[in-house]
């Protein structure tokens, strides 16, 4: 009898007709200056990419959150392999991995001014700090997760220590990697928003902030929304690249998986 | 004038192994004042209940283990940490084989190791794939076999190193009982054909009469050793309902029975 709701596309479109239409519902009762509409939203945006300013804000975040991004990953991997593997490096460092990754980036921001300057690197190097914990931390939980007969059997089989990282260890912490790469990217997004809202004067933090000046919700509606969808679109990009390329490795894509 | 064949003998003297500090006091041993002597060629089990210290025994002989005192030789060499001479088959297939090689890659990972040429190692693991029955699976992961499949999968990792020494912990102790029995029969023409030294370890009976030549009994830890060892001249295939056999079943389950 309700047959037709368990179709996946009339579900999933009722679903976003019932949400836009709560939304819309909201701007009705508060007013469009409380909650812009789905309508004012999409004006908003179109105001601000016909001056060119939306698309330029994107780019330049997502530059700095790329650039923040891979740097920072490409930094973590080693030192969370070395952590993990060394006993006596992981004793000293652990303690201090725990003190440090509860400071949230954002409290970083005016020291990392100070110390790289207003340009891109203080925004980069922030970016870099709120990867690089979450992709050690991962990377050495991986290694540490290495079954000891991998590595027994590999050495039985004439493999040398360096030989086991590369050919063992590298490859059985490549979820790992790649799990703790992917959260990464969440909290770039977050840091990145937050250091463009204090000190920069473009990117899309800049725009959610700076639209406060004029009282325009409808663009701060429209930069959440940018938000929102680049993080999805990078997640699934790279959920997707995970699944094809590291697929022998047994990443596993949340995003895509299919029953 | 041509080689002395290498003999592969293993020299057990007054071996043990103890899992506390002196400082703490007394000694506790998981086994202690083994001697053994397994020649060259051997099918030798290994039998015992489970937390006697057969897996530690055999962990030592493997190198990954070290001894706490007396002598473990092979070849008269002390061994003292693992080498490509004594190969390893593990119980857990999973946790051992590499999840993200290909069975070929699998079988060609020491030779890898080892730099052997391309050419070279594709027709090492075409000869150990056929040897232990996977042909047509080579490009498989090991998630896409069954786990009588994945013990193969080890077995001919192991061999394509041509290692002088098999050992073996409870390999086909995770496996259904048909399954079992077809491994263990593939694994005695195995041996038989590559006259390899085995040590098997097991806690089954009729396993350990099924493969062995000579079948050692370990006393219930701690402290354990070998009490006993027993020859079985059944020729092999080795048949269960023969009253030889069972006599000799028999014989072994006393000996249990008496130790409780």
């Amino acid at each position: 009898m309700m047959k037709w709701i368990e179709k996946k596309w009339i579900s999933v479109s009722l679903l976003w007709i019932a949400i836009l239409g709560i939304w819309q519902l909201g701007a009705f009762i508060y007013g469009v200056d409380v909650i812009p509409g789905p309508w004012s939203t999409l004006k908003g945006g179109q105001e601000l990419l016909e001056d060119g300013t939306l698309l330029q804000y994107i780019g330049i975040s997502f530059y700095r959150v790329l650039i923040g991004w891979v740097l920072g990953s490409l930094v973590a991997i080693p030192v969370g392999l070395i952590i993990g593997k060394v006993n006596v490096i992981r004793i000293f460092a652990e303690p201090f991995l725990n003190f440090i990754r509860f400071i949230p980036p954002i409290a970083f921001i005016t020291l990392f001014l100070v110390w790289f300057g207003i340009g891109e690197q203080s925004k980069i190097a922030l970016i870099m700090y709120a990867t690089f914990f979450i992709v050690v931390l991962n990377t050495l939980t991986g290694v540490m997760s290495v079954e000891e007969d991998k590595i027994r059997s590999a050495r039985s089989m004439g493999a040398n220590e360096w030989q086991i990282l590369l050919h063992v260890i590298v490859p059985a912490t490549i979820p790992y990697i790649f799990t703790g790469v992917r959260l990464a990217m969440g909290t770039s997004y977050m840091a990145i928003i937050g250091a463009e809202m204090i000190a920069s004067n473009e990117g899309v933090g800049y725009l959610i902030w700076n639209s406060r000046l004029f009282f325009r919700t409808d663009w701060i509606f429209v930069g959440l929304f940018c938000l929102g969808f680049m993080g999805f679109f990078t997640d699934r990009l790279f959920g997707w690249f995970g699944k094809r390329v590291l697929y022998r490795y047994g990443v596993v894509s949340v995003g895509a998986r299919r029953r | 004038m041509s080689l002395p064949a290498k003999q592969n003998t293993i020299h057990i003297e007054q071996l043990r192994k103890s899992y506390s500090e002196p400082a703490a006091g007394e000694l506790h041993y998981i086994i202690k004042d083994v001697n053994l002597v397994i020649k060259g060629g051997e099918f030798f089990v290994l039998l015992g209940p489970s937390g006697c210290g057969k897996s530690t025994l055999l962990n030592m002989i493997a190198g990954f283990v070290s001894k706490s005192g007396g002598n473990l030789r092979v070849d008269n060499v002390e061994v003292n940490k693992p080498g490509r001479d004594r190969a390893v088959v593990f119980q857990q297939a999973d946790s051992s084989l590499f999840p993200w090689l290909t069975v070929r890659e699998n079988v060609e990972f020491g030779l890898r190791m080892k730099k052997t040429a391309k050419t070279e190692r594709r027709s090492i693991s075409d000869r150990y794939i056929a040897l232990v029955g996977l042909n047509g699976h080579e490009e498989k992961f090991p998630k896409e076999l069954s786990g009588g499949m994945k013990q193969r999968v080890q077995l001919a990792r192991v061999l394509a190193n041509e290692p002088a020494i098999l050992l073996m912990d409870e390999p086909f102790g995770a496996l259904d009982a048909m399954t079992r029995r077809t491994m263990q029969k593939e694994l005695v023409n195995i041996w038989r054909e590559t006259h390899n030294t085995v040590i098997f370890v097991t806690h089954d009976i009729q396993e350990a009469l099924l493969l062995g030549e000579r079948i050692g009994i370990m006393s219930v830890g701690p402290s354990s050793n070998i009490t006993d060892i027993y020859e079985n001249t059944l020729t092999y295939p080795r048949d269960v309902a023969s009253p030889e056999f069972y006599s000799l079943y028999n014989q072994i389950q006393r000996h249990f029975e008496e130790q409780d």
